[in-house]
């Protein structure tokens, strides 16, 4: 009996073939979309000046995106990343230009202050039992203060020839290159090792993890390790782009990386999501952003778009949730 | 003189899945009785008193409830028409009064507005005729004790007008005294007229107030008699007394040495001086009706739970096991009862449910095998007999007998030398069953030391080399594999 079943599966699992690949492919069939819309409305929109924009624009965000993922596939969420870019950006200005320590040093101490940061939250979270949301609450207060206590307020200057070397170095773009580089590694790092998948597991059955003999804490203490050091260094990446630390560097950074994981399918219950999704999920809020300057469209009828572009998304994954259950 | 009835359900069946939970199972109230309600755990008790409730629908039959059919499809469709039902799990929101639980779905009565004082003085008047005017309508339920929190479920009941009144396990968390207070409620509510259905594993208490009993077993009615014309002997052999078939494979299993052995375990507020032990080779099984305390035992040995005190030696040498991790390393598993909240990942892959816990099998420096890993997850599911589509497919989309197998081939992959099984064939298909009790079977001819919990005495009696029995919390007494008879174990499991 059981096996006719399982043929009749089969048989509607070939008819539902096309349909199951536009709803496993949706947030890559809407970039797509995008990317030929928006080549049609402006002309500059393909230009490789436009085109390089966008990658050093989106380079950070993106991987903060990545970062929110991992912690949003355990259950969690992580609302400091915004702030810690803030203390990415202002450790490695305030180190280049009040210290003298080289580039590449103050991009690395960044990044590990931000890491720190991340233990924190994941300590919270992880061993006192507090929910991510409130515990990267306090972070996120926490980690502003402290990048105005380092600047004391004032943005931070950097000269030139320090760390605006990693923007761009004779036609070479180090920062595209770092961001595509770190997009490849986690994109396997979900596939291959034992932690991303012990981190999606975690989100789908806390439980039933540990009762398979699984320390779920230090994981999901990681995971907000991981997301602050992304953060940490996107922030050093809008720094050297603007040549300044400053203390306001990340505002509500930590939504656009909710919402690109969000479009790309991630469900904020844990289990589900994939970094290169999350990855496609923030180029469609960067290229929309993107259209709309070139298209000259002021900034806050912009923000109100992109709150219904995260709607739809939404919506789509809800409705192919609801067919996947139908099959 | 024609019997007026309070609730007539006739030739309920209900399935879910491919499992036939009830096949035409009868039950009549009459007005202003007590009716019981008994039958071994999976007898359909619970589904047909969630049919009556509304939170379930009925594949066929009919309800008729003061003389007419009625038309149930949602939980609210029946408290209109009279019916309630008191859970074990109370329906009652902790942080509001009790004045406002009592009159939770009609605070403001007719109007727009609460009148605090009125419906203070309602609860007061509902408490005081039950009996209970200590309690305080001002008091927020969640301080109250349990009992109380029971007389506030009733009350609650009562403020609807209910005519009839569905106790599924009233007793089971009460102290005696507290127990001896409700079943007089409960004959003081027949005595105004209300219909009491009555569902006890308690055989004193109902041979007591009830005046019939109907009896499930296996999802079929067996009969319903008067109370008085019936002694507890004879309700025993109506509970049970089926044959055996050939559900239980043939095992050919060397019982060796002494592999673990509990002492005076005591764990959490339930667990109370158990101590057993386990041979290589042997499947003990453990049995007594539910929140006996078999799993929070388990839960403690396994590291899942604290323990409070006791010596747990393993292999001849004492261990502590802090976390599952340090039990799993030792090769100490546990199968855990509830497959979808704490055994399996539904949403994940039957291949990454397979290897969760065997992980160091198919990775090297922490990254992942996925070539090896197919293989080895092909061939033990194989070798199991797992129906599957791909590997790569949620585990929710397989049948109930099949997810249980991944639950299980986790544990095979593991390695295990002593293993757990709590409940391991619950809602699972005769036919399943029996490759789940083949799979026991074999591990067991390899040496591995088997304890299975379980509240199918069938299922004890059917597989087990020795069987313990608890009850609240503690051990009630062990019955060797000549002397296994469902008999022996209810006596136990109730202390008749």
């Amino acid at each position: 009996m059981e096996l006719g079943i399982n043929k009749e599966v089969t048989k509607k699992s070939k008819k539902l073939n096309f349909k199951q690949f536009l709803i496993d492919n949706n947030t890559y069939i809407i970039l797509v979309l995008l990317i030929i819309i928006s080549s049609m409305l402006s002309d500059t929109f393909l230009s490789s000046m436009n085109l390089r924009n966008i990658m050093l624009q989106q380079a950070g965000p993106i991987l903060v995106a990545i970062g929110m993922l991992f912690v949003i596939l355990t259950g969690g969420i992580d609302l400091s990343v915004g702030s810690v870019m803030a203390v990415g950006a202002t450790v490695s200005a305030t180190l280049i230009s009040e210290l003298g320590v080289n580039y590449v040093s103050a991009i690395l101490v960044a990044i590990v202050i931000g890491i720190i940061f991340g233990l924190f939250t994941g300590i919270l979270v992880a061993y006192a039992g507090m929910q991510g949301f409130v515990a990267s609450l306090a972070t996120m207060t926490i980690a502003r203060g402290v990048s105005f206590v380092i600047t004391e307020g004032k943005p931070v200057k950097l000269a030139i020839g320090t760390l605006d070397t990693i923007v761009s170095k004779e036609a070479f773009y180090p920062i595209i290159l770092i961001a595509i580089i770190l997009i490849i590694v986690f994109a396997l790092v979900q596939k291959y090792t034992s932690w991303g998948r012990i981190v999606i597991a975690i989100g789908s059955n806390t439980t039933a993890v540990q009762l398979a003999g699984i320390r779920t804490k230090r994981y999901i203490m990681s995971t907000y390790a991981v997301s602050a050091a992304l953060a940490a260094l996107a922030g050093v990446f809008i720094a050297a782009r603007s040549s300044t630390g400053s203390a306001t560097v990340g505002m509500g950074q930590e939504l656009d990386a909710i919402a690109a994981c969000v479009i790309g399918g991630a469900s904020l219950a844990g289990g589900k999501g994939f970094v290169v999704k999350a990855v496609a999920g923030g180029l469609i809020l960067g290229l929309i952003g993107n259209i709309m300057n070139l298209m000259a469209v002021p900034s806050y009828p912009q923000d109100i778009i992109k709150g219904f572009i995260i709607i739809a998304a939404v919506i789509l994954g809800i409705l192919t949730n609801k067919s996947e259950k139908n099959v | 003189m024609q019997k007026e009835y309070a609730v007539q359900m006739k030739n309920i069946s209900k399935h879910f899945g491919g499992v036939k939970a009830l096949s035409d199972v009868s039950l009549y109230v009459e007005k202003g009785e007590i009716h019981a309600l008994i039958g071994e755990n999976g007898a359909g008790k619970s589904t047909l008193m969630k049919i009556l409730a509304g939170a379930y629908q009925k594949d066929s039959g009919e309800i008729v409830i003061d003389g007419k059919e009625a038309k149930i499809s949602s939980p609210k469709d029946v408290i209109n028409l009279g019916v309630s039902v008191i859970y074990q799990e109370f329906m009652l929101a902790p942080d509001l009064t009790v004045a406002e639980n009592i009159f939770i779905d009609k605070l403001a009565g007719s109007g727009k507005w609460i009148n605090w004082k009125s419906l203070r003085k309602k609860a007061k008047e509902q408490l005081f005729n039950l009996g209970f005017d200590d309690i305080d309508p001002d008091a927020k339920v969640g301080s109250l004790s349990v009992a109380y929190q029971q007389i506030v479920e009733i009350c609650k009941c009562l403020a609807r007008e209910s005519k009839v009144l569905v106790f599924d396990e009233p007793t089971a968390v009460l102290t005696f005294s507290e127990t001896r207070k409700l079943l007089s409620i409960i004959q003081n509510l027949k005595a105004n007229g209300v219909s009491i259905i009555y569902i006890s594993h308690r055989l004193e208490e109902l041979l007591e107030i009830s005046d019939h009993i109907t009896v499930l077993k296996d999802g079929k009615y067996v009969a319903t008699v008067a109370t008085s014309s019936i002694n507890k002997e004879e309700l025993v052999t109506m509970m049970v007394g089926r044959e055996i078939t050939q559900l239980f494979p043939e095992r050919k299993a060397k019982i060796g040495k002494e592999i673990l052995k509990v002492e005076n375990l005591y764990a959490g507020e339930l667990v109370k001086d158990v101590s057993f032990s386990v041979k290589s080779g042997e499947v003990l099984g453990f049995s007594g009706l539910v929140g006996s305390g078999r799993t929070e035992a388990m839960r403690a040995i396994f590291g899942a739970d604290k323990k409070n005190s006791g010596k747990v030696i393993y292999f001849g040498e004492e261990v502590n096991f802090k976390d599952p991790k340090e039990a799993i390393n030792k090769g100490l598993g546990f199968l855990p009862e509830d497959r979808k909240k704490q055994g399996l990942l539904l949403e994940q892959s039957i291949r990454m449910n397979t290897t969760i816990a065997s992980m160091y099998k198919i990775k090297k420096f922490g990254i992942i095998n996925h070539k090896k890993e197919k293989e080895y997850v092909k061939e033990l599911l194989a070798s199991i007999a797992t129906k599957y589509g791909k590997m790569d497919d949620n585990v929710n989309s397989l049948s109930g007998g099949n997810q249980q197998k991944i639950a299980l081939a986790k544990w095979l992959s593991a390695d295990c030398k002593v293993l757990v099984f709590d409940e391991p064939t619950r809602g699972v298909d005769v036919g399943a069953k029996t490759e789940i009790y083949k799979i026991i079977n074999k591990l067991a001819e390899e040496g591995v030391g088997i304890i299975v919990i379980s509240s199918e005495m069938e299922e004890i009696i059917g597989m087990c080399d020795r069987a313990i029995v608890m009850r609240q919390g503690s051990i009630a007494g062990e019955v060797s594999r000549s002397e296994l008879s469902e008999n022996n174990l209810i006596k136990l499991a109730m202390g008749v």
